[in-house]
């Protein structure tokens, strides 16, 4: 029976198409933003691979350090800006350790993008508001840039961004020399400013409200932080009127794959990794153990 | 399904022609237990068998697997040793074929796994029907009959087996033994319905799942589930055991004194305190009681929303192997029970 072990065998490449792939990217620039929270620049080493790889904001990738392992890394930069992939990395693990003993040039690995990222067309003409607490702002400034890249796609932008002191704000100085711009409302708050020379609020994240008007009828908010920061904006948005659909949130689980097998990121009934890690607040409150 | 019958007396027959197909892996006794391994000889096999030990997904997701090797220079290489063995699983009972069903939609979804998708090509299975013991709820889970996940099917019906060919690759083993199987007269279809309704009957065991994702989500807050982690030991053995617990850990290696490593994929389980344990010391599920809430969650509502059936097969094996005798049927039953929500 020839025929029949043939049938058997005779099928494409072992492992032609396999997910768990990293792909080698280069380190090309490490930028030291905030103690144990610095902003790697990285590349394929493939130029078709830089070229082509396309993300939404709020999608994530899975960065391998060799030897250390691998980890859920969201995106800071927007695919508008391709070729070069930014992740703000907290030292925080066995991976992000290694990774921070990586020098430019230095290879890592790569596979992703992964996760659904923020429902970029649903956002389309509408108001955006986004709300980020300490390192909430990793996966938000790449919504932020996308929005600005394709300014007439939206409404009005307010950005409100609140760190401890101005030592702890990601993408500082980026992001003041954003608050001139007029066709965006940028907020930046500070709980205290030990040095002084802060040019901006000194005051709780959430009091930056009282800042602005909303109109929540016609505004998506996104917000990303530590989970005071989503208690404490929740409920101001809540109180505003906002729909529990139109808050989306950025949340961040353990992964071992990426691509809803592993079981870690799990919540309730669904994956982190696939179904989020963008959700909206009604899936939020549906979800047990969610925040 | 094509539907035939084999003489009882010449299942080695069978077996010997199949191992043209690949290796012949049936359930052998290891002490008082069963357990899937290659047959030596075909007079090893013990078809009486209740429940292996470890159900099949050992042969598609080992307990632990290589998927890369790392070099420097080359990068992460995948390992695919041993991913191409050619194997006949004979002797399967229908939740187990229901569970392997379970692993192909988790395994073939949004990004097929290669690993599992490959060494899933490789093996046939030839399913065998049995007897429920006190630990068998299948036929509440809906997994007591399959009519798919299977090359062959035997049913018992005393001197010959009724036999389901559910594949073409079935096919090609039926006429690989050459006439050794029969038509289906009228009396073999009689004395199947006949040892369908007798096998019904033998179920001791019952578990009311209507509508059950509705009762786990309004009994989120049981305090059943609190006794239940004061009793669960964390072992994880439940996963270990479970045809269709297909959580894995990865981690990388290297070899000391050198900057050559490997990326290894090992069974993981939802109740070990680092499943949701996240870097910088966030644990999502911190108690043994959320954990454990978490897994029959997971099985029997978390599964329904994304697959359309519970995860659950009712093959015993939990109930079997736990050290603190946690018994889903009985957890199912708590939650339904009047009176326990009543008492809240």
């Amino acid at each position: 029976m020839p025929r029949l072990s043939e049938a058997m065998t005779a099928y494409r490449p072992v492992l032609a198409a396999n997910p768990y792939q990293p792909l080698p990217a280069h380190i090309v620039r490490i930028h030291r933003m905030v103690p144990d929270n610095h902003l790697f620049t990285l590349r394929f080493a493939d130029d078709r691979q830089a070229t082509e790889f396309r993300h939404r904001p709020g999608q994530f990738i899975m960065l391998s350090v060799p030897g250390a392992g691998e980890a859920p890394i969201s995106i800071s930069s927007s695919p508008t800006r391709p070729q070069v992939l930014e992740l703000c990395v907290r030292r925080t693990g066995r991976v992000t350790d290694a990774l921070y003993r990586l020098r430019s040039t230095d290879v890592v690995g790569i596979r992703g993008p992964y996760g659904n990222g923020f429902p970029v067309e649903e956002l389309a003409g509408n108001d955006l508001l986004l709300v980020a607490g300490g390192l909430g702002m990793a996966p938000l400034r790449s919504l932020l840039w996308y929005a600005l890249d394709s300014r007439d796609h939206y409404g009005s932008i307010t950005l409100m961004y609140g760190g401890r002191t101005p030592a702890d704000m990601l993408f500082r100085d980026e992001l003041v020399s954003l608050a001139d711009r007029p066709d965006l409302t940028c907020l930046l708050s500070v709980d205290r400013d030990p040095d002084g020379g802060w040019p901006q609020q000194i005051c709780r994240l959430p009091e930056l409200f009282e800042r602005v008007r909303l109109q929540p009828a016609t505004t998506y908010a996104a917000i990303c932080g530590p989970p005071i920061v989503y208690r404490l904006v929740l409920k101001r948005l809540l109180a505003l009127g906002f729909s529990k659909d139109r808050i989306l949130m950025s949340l961040e689980r353990r992964m071992k794959c990426g691509i809803g097998m592993c079981g870690h990121c799990s919540v309730g009934y669904c994956y982190t990794c696939l179904h989020g890690p963008i959700f909206t607040y009604w899936d939020a409150i549906n979800l047990p153990e969610l925040v | 399904m094509k539907t035939l019958t084999l003489p009882k007396a010449r299942l080695d027959f069978l077996v010997s022609v199949l191992q043209q197909f690949g290796e012949i892996h049936g359930p052998v006794a290891q002490g008082d237990r069963f357990v899937f391994r290659r047959l030596r000889r075909w007079s090893d096999a013990r078809l009486d068998y209740t429940r292996t030990i470890l159900p099949l997904k050992k042969y598609f997701l080992p307990p632990r697997e290589r998927l890369f090797r790392y070099r420097r220079g080359e990068g992460y290489v995948a390992d695919t040793t041993d991913l191409e063995r050619r194997i006949v699983l004979f002797g399967v009972h229908a939740c187990d074929i229901y569970g392997l069903n379970i692993l192909d939609q988790v395994f073939g979804g949004r990004y097929p796994d290669p690993y599992y998708q490959t060494r899933r090509r490789q093996v046939a299975v030839v399913g065998i029907d049995c007897t429920p013991d006190e630990h068998c709820f299948c036929r509440s889970m809906r997994a007591d009959v399959v009519t798919r996940g299977f090359d062959l099917f035997l049913q018992d019906l005393g001197d010959r087996y009724l036999t389901f060919v559910g594949t073409a690759l079935g096919d090609d083993m039926v006429l690989a033994t050459e006439g050794l199987f029969q038509p289906v007269t009228r009396d073999d279809v009689e004395d199947y319905k006949r040892r369908s309704a007798d096998r019904e009957r033998m179920f001791r065991l019952e578990a009311e799942i209507r509508d059950l994702p509705e009762i786990f989500e309004m009994e989120y807050g049981s305090r059943l589930w609190d006794e239940l982690g004061e009793r669960c030991l964390g072992c994880g053995a439940c996963s270990m055991v479970c045809p269709t617990c297909y959580c894995f850990d990865v981690a990388d290696e290297v070899a000391l004194g050198s900057t050559d490593g490997a990326r290894d994929r090992v069974w993981d389980s939802c109740l070990f305190a680092s499943h949701a344990a996240v870097s910088g010391g966030e644990n999502f599920r911190a108690s043994r009681a959320s954990r454990i809430k978490f897994r029959f969650y997971h099985k029997q509502r978390g599964f329904v929303a994304e697959y359309g059936r519970p995860s659950c097969v009712g093959c015993g094996r939990c109930l079997d192997v736990c050290p603190a005798g946690i018994d889903m049927v009985e957890i199912i039953a708590g939650l339904r029970e009047v009176d326990h929500a009543a008492a809240q």
